[in-house]
């Protein structure tokens, strides 16, 4: 079950994942991308992180994606033109080189299979419960620091968005 | 092989490296400002989904405080991210990355 | 019996009542409309009006599912499965009653009890957007567009009162299951007076069940802040394009959406399934009482003293008010009572909050645009962030919990 689950999912992902690079039109793009987010939360759930399972969703694919699909359907984003200038090399050397950069790691992670271990559902699970005491425990300093960031960017989005006021 | 539930924990890292490199590609290879942008997003969450594994694996509920994290100061990226990417319309109505480069040369 | 199976009848049981709700709930709502603005309604098909909802379902089926030459097809026909799966998904982790004993078989009433029941609804309803924006784009129609626009930014705006709205009652109620926050709302005060979230102490929840609700009508995108569908300034807005079955998917989503919202208020701020008053005082036969009460009515108008140049009124309410004796009495069998009564004020407690948002579509006109996000960003949100300060305040000095 644990299997077929991981399977099927993981191979949502990738396809989505390929849809995000292959597509021309960057609406095409940010569903793809809201693919790849949804079945990354379900396989959250698999490992047992329900918490982050639902902040992935809220945060990643309900605040941040409707963010980029709103400023790509206000900005009228057209169809990708192709490049002027293709760099052939490049295009030649690059995704070959890419597969044999992931096959590499497969293989890696392959070999360090048994001492990593497997993955059971319901083995480890952690709900809010746990990820509270920890991110207000040990976690708080950073935490507060984040908070100073998310503030600091709030600010400069509207000083960067808003509208020249003579 | 082991038996037919469980799945190993490095299917999860190489499921990670495959949307990684995917990232990589679109970074590369794409020439819409807003794409290039979300293979980024797709990478922070490819490394997200190794943390939550090793959080699993570990027993330990800290990957899972990194990934908070990284989500948090993904949204704040995203936020200023596309404020950038709307200045940028606004001045030279596109939003291919080859035509802005006046900082070049 | 297994797991499985037990599952299968309840799906099927939900499904079928969430259906029914949906397609009676816009019947309803033309009535209410209709009575508050001194006409009759739907008054043509059937008795009353009542299989209107059957007639509107097979026009819109039989109808062309035209699809425009100039829209982006693969996103104009996705857009309305999403805005329906995402709007009918959340109503899994609604639990509405408690665990009960049905031949033997010991189930929740309720379809599943997530540890995250809580941040699973608000994740849903998060992604619920890309529907309606996705129409609004596919579409390819500059109103169409703006409806997109207004909803996707209306819905993310409006997320953040309701998500601080929704944090309040869970620092009193200390938990993200939604069976266990409805547990967790048992008891009375004084004997009477119900430990629901909005009633209780050390800070009843009253500002933030009524942020929720305003939230809650925007997230619907319901007047007064249909915007992403005003007709007069958008043409209808993200569903001009569509027809037949698509625009079908669209309102049912919106229904569905309603029904969602008014049963998460109703667990997390009203004690779900728990009585208005203990069962010592005889809350146990209100609803029959109730339905008593309605069937007498229908009885007398009927037979009694029908009301003049109704004919059909003479046959059709007494056969009406035959159904509602027959129901009543099903609230008196002993075997059905532990069921049907907490479903009943379940059910009661939400209907209240549809009629709410029906009565408010028929009073207020809608907000211009500007004023809806100076409402959200500089009224609404502080004052929920200020209500969630002064829970957690009084939560913290109350001490921990037993």
């Amino acid at each position: 079950m644990d299997l077929i689950f991981f399977l099927l999912f993981a191979s949502i992902a990738v396809g989505c994942g390929i849809s995000l690079v292959v597509q021309k039109h960057p609406i095409a793009s940010a569903l793809s991308l809201i693919g790849v987010m949804g079945s990354l939360a379900v396989l959250y759930l698999l490992l047992g992180a329900e918490f982050i399972a639902a902040v992935q969703l809220i945060v990643y694919a309900g605040a941040i994606m409707v963010l980029f699909v709103f400023v790509i359907m206000l900005l009228n984003a057209a169809e990708e033109a192709p490049s002027r200038k293709t760099n052939w090399p490049s295009r030649l050397l690059g995704v070959p080189l890419l597969a044999v950069f992931v096959a590499l790691l497969a293989y890696l992670f392959d070999k360090m299979s048994p001492s990593l271990g497997t993955v059971t559902f319901g083995a480890f699970t952690t709900g809010g419960k746990q990820i509270g005491r920890s991110l207000f425990n040990n976690y708080l300093l950073p935490f507060e620091v984040t908070s100073v960031l998310v503030l600091i960017a709030i600010l400069g989005a509207i000083v960067l968005a808003r509208k020249e006021i003579d | 092989m082991p038996q037919l539930t469980a799945v190993p924990l490095s299917w999860y890292l190489i499921l990670s490296a495959i949307l990684f490199a995917l990232g990589i590609a679109g970074f590369v290879f794409r020439r819409n400002v807003i794409t290039v942008f979300m293979s980024i997003e797709l990478m922070l969450n490819a490394v997200n989904l190794s943390f939550v594994a090793f959080s699993h694996q570990l027993r330990q509920v800290d990957g899972q405080i990194y990934t908070f994290f990284v989500m948090v100061v993904a949204a704040a990226e995203a936020a200023v991210g596309l404020a950038i990417i709307l200045t940028v319309f606004k001045n030279r109505q596109t939003l291919t990355i080859d035509e802005v480069s006046s900082l070049k040369n | 019996m297994n797991f499985f199976l037990i599952s299968l009848i309840k799906t099927g049981i939900v499904a079928g009542a969430f259906m029914t709700t949906l397609a009676y709930l816009q019947w309803i709502e033309r009535k209410v409309l209709a009575h508050i603005q001194s006409r009759l309604g739907p008054y043509r098909v059937g008795p009353h009006g009542l299989l209107q909802p059957l007639a509107d379902v097979l026009k819109l089926t039989t109808k062309e599912g035209f699809v425009p030459s100039h829209v982006n097809v693969f996103f104009y026909v996705l857009a309305p499965f999403l805005a329906v799966l995402f709007a009918l998904i959340s109503i899994c982790v609604i639990p509405f009653g408690p665990s009960v004993e049905i031949l033997g078989v010991k189930t929740d009433l309720g379809l599943a009890d997530l540890n995250i029941g809580v941040l699973f609804v608000l994740a849903i309803s998060s992604v619920g957007v890309y529907g309606i924006a996705l129409g609004g784009w596919a579409s390819n129609n500059k109103y169409s567009l703006m409806g997109g626009l207004r909803s996707s930014a209306q819905m993310i705006s409006y997320e953040l009162p309701m998500a601080i709205a929704l944090v309040s009652p869970l620092l009193l109620l200390n938990d993200l299951s939604l069976r266990t926050i409805v547990n967790e709302q048992a008891g009375y005060y004084l004997g009477v007076i119900p430990k629901w979230s909005i009633l209780q102490m050390p800070f009843p929840q009253v500002f933030s069940f009524l942020i929720f609700l305003i939230s809650a009508f925007a997230e619907t995108n319901r007047v007064p802040f249909d915007l992403p569908e005003a007709e007069n300034e958008l043409v209808a807005g993200f569903h001009t394009e569509y027809s037949s079955l698509n625009f079908a998917a669209f309102f049912m989503a919106e229904y569905a959406n309603m029904v969602t919202v008014t049963c998460m208020a109703t667990v997390l701020f009203l004690g779900g399934w728990h009585p208005l008053w203990p069962a010592e005082y005889g809350s146990d036969y209100a609803p029959f009482a109730l339905l008593a009460a309605g069937s007498a009515m229908l009885l007398f108008h009927g037979i009694v003293q029908p009301v003049r140049g109704r004919k059909w009124d003479r046959y059709s309410m007494p056969v009406a008010g035959l159904v509602f004796g027959a129901l009543s009495l099903l609230f008196l069998l002993p075997a059905l009572k532990p069921v049907l009564v907490p479903v009943f004020w379940f059910v009661a407690k939400a209907g209240v909050l549809l009629f709410l948002f029906i009565w408010i579509r028929g009073t207020l006109p809608r907000f211009r645009y500007d004023q809806l996000m100076n409402f959200t960003w500089k009224f609404l949100f502080p004052v929920a962030i200020v209500n969630l300060l002064i829970t957690a305040l009084a939560v913290a000095l109350q001490g921990p919990k037993g």
